[in-house]
C-alpha cells in the first residue's frame, strides 16, 4: 500500500514499525497487535457494556474500524491510546444502545450524585464523641506478611474479579483501566468524558470497595485458620 | 484532618491531587496514627491486587475471528 502518513511524535519505533506493517498489510503485524492489546481491550469494554459476549464483539468492532482508519492515524498519541479511543467510543455507543438510550455520562453523574462513604461509619466513633471524634471505633487489622501475600496471590483474582463486577458501571471501568490496564487518569477522562475531579471520585470508591471485599476475604480466612482442629 | 476525613482523602493523596497544605496534613496525620496508615497501606495494596488481574492471552476462537476480518480488509484494500 502507498501514501502512508508521516509518524510525528508520540510513537516509538517499535509501534511506528508496526503502524507500517500494518499498512503494508503485513498480517504478522496485526497479530502481533491482537496479542498484546485484545484481550486488554475486551476487560475494558466488558467494564462499560457489562457484557463479556457483547464485549467481544465490540471489540472485534473496533479492530476492523482501527484497520479501516490505520492510514489516517497520525500517530499523534500512541497507538494503544489510538486503538482505545475506538474501542471505548464503540463501547459507549453501543452501552448506549443496550442500555435504551441511557448514555455512559448520565451512569456516571447518577453514581457521583449518590452520598458515598469509603467505609461503613460504624468503623468511626461518632462526631459527638466527647474524647475522640471521627477516630477509628474498629480499626484495619494490618496485612503485614501473611495478609499481603493472600492479597496478592493467584487465589484472591475472583475475590477481586467478583468485587469489580459488582461495582456499578462507571466505577467499574474507571478502575479497571486505571488499576487493571494501566491507563492514567488523562486517558480515562478523554475516553469517558469526565472531569478528573470525578474520575478521582468514581476510582476512590471503585478501590474502596474491592479494599473491603479483601479485607472481608482476608478475615475469612484468618477465621478458617483459627478455628481449632 | 480526623480519620474519618483522611479514608476519603487517600486516592487525592495517592493521585498527587491534594493541595501543598492537605497534603502535608495528611502526612503528619499517617505519621501520627498506625491505624490510618495501616488503611493507606491497604489502599495501596489493593491497587497492587488489581493490577495482577492483568494478563489473561486472546482466545484462539476470538484470534482466528480476527484474522478472518484481517484477510477481509485486505482483500478489500
Amino acid at each position: 500500500m502507498s501514501g502512508e502518513a508521516p509518524l510525528p511524535v508520540g510513537l516509538d519505533a517499535n509501534e511506528e514499525r508496526l503502524v507500517a506493517e500494518l499498512r503494508a498489510g503485513s498480517e504478522e503485524a496485526f497479530a502481533a497487535l491482537v496479542g498484546r492489546y485484545h484481550a486488554s481491550m475486551v476487560r475494558v469494554a466488558t467494564a462499560i457494556v457489562g457484557n463479556r459476549a457483547v464485549a467481544e464483539e465490540v471489540a472485534q468492532d473496533a479492530w476492523v474500524g482501527a484497520l479501516r482508519g490505520i492510514e489516517r492515524f497520525e500517530g499523534r498519541s500512541s497507538l494503544r491510546t489510538w486503538l482505545f479511543r475506538i474501542l471505548t467510543n464503540r463501547a459507549l455507543s453501543r452501552q448506549e444502545r443496550e442500555r435504551r438510550s441511557v448514555p455512559f455520562s448520565s451512569l456516571a453523574s447518577d453514581e457521583l450524585d449518590a452520598e458515598e462513604a469509603a467505609l461503613d461509619p460504624e468503623r468511626f466513633l461518632p462526631a459527638d464523641h466527647a474524647r475522640w471524634p471521627n477516630t477509628w471505633a474498629v480499626a484495619p487489622e494490618s496485612w503485614a506478611g501473611a495478609g499481603e501475600e493472600r492479597a496478592l496471590a493467584a487465589e484472591s483474582h475472583r475475590v477481586i474479579a467478583e468485587a469489580i463486577d459488582a461495582l456499578p458501571a462507571a466505577q467499574r471501568t474507571v478502575i479497571t483501566m486505571r488499576d487493571v490496564e494501566g491507563y492514567d487518569a488523562q486517558d480515562v477522562c478523554n475516553a469517558l468524558e469526565v472531569s478528573e475531579t470525578n474520575q478521582r471520585v468514581l476510582l476512590h470508591r471503585a478501590r474502596s470497595k474491592v479494599r473491603r471485599a479483601l479485607e472481608d476475604y482476608l478475615q475469612e480466612d484468618d477465621a478458617g485458620d483459627g478455628s481449632p482442629g | 484532618m480526623t480519620c474519618k476525613e483522611l479514608v476519603e482523602l487517600v486516592t487525592d493523596y495517592m493521585e498527587g491531587a491534594l493541595d501543598a497544605d492537605a497534603s502535608a496534613r495528611f502526612e503528619e496525620h499517617v505519621t501520627a496514627c498506625p491505624e490510618c496508615l495501616v488503611h493507606l497501606g491497604q489502599m495501596r495494596l489493593t491497587v497492587r491486587a488489581v493490577g495482577r488481574l492483568r494478563g489473561e492471552d486472546i482466545s484462539p476462537d476470538a484470534r482466528d475471528h480476527l484474522l478472518a476480518s484481517f484477510r477481509n480488509w485486505r482483500r478489500e484494500g
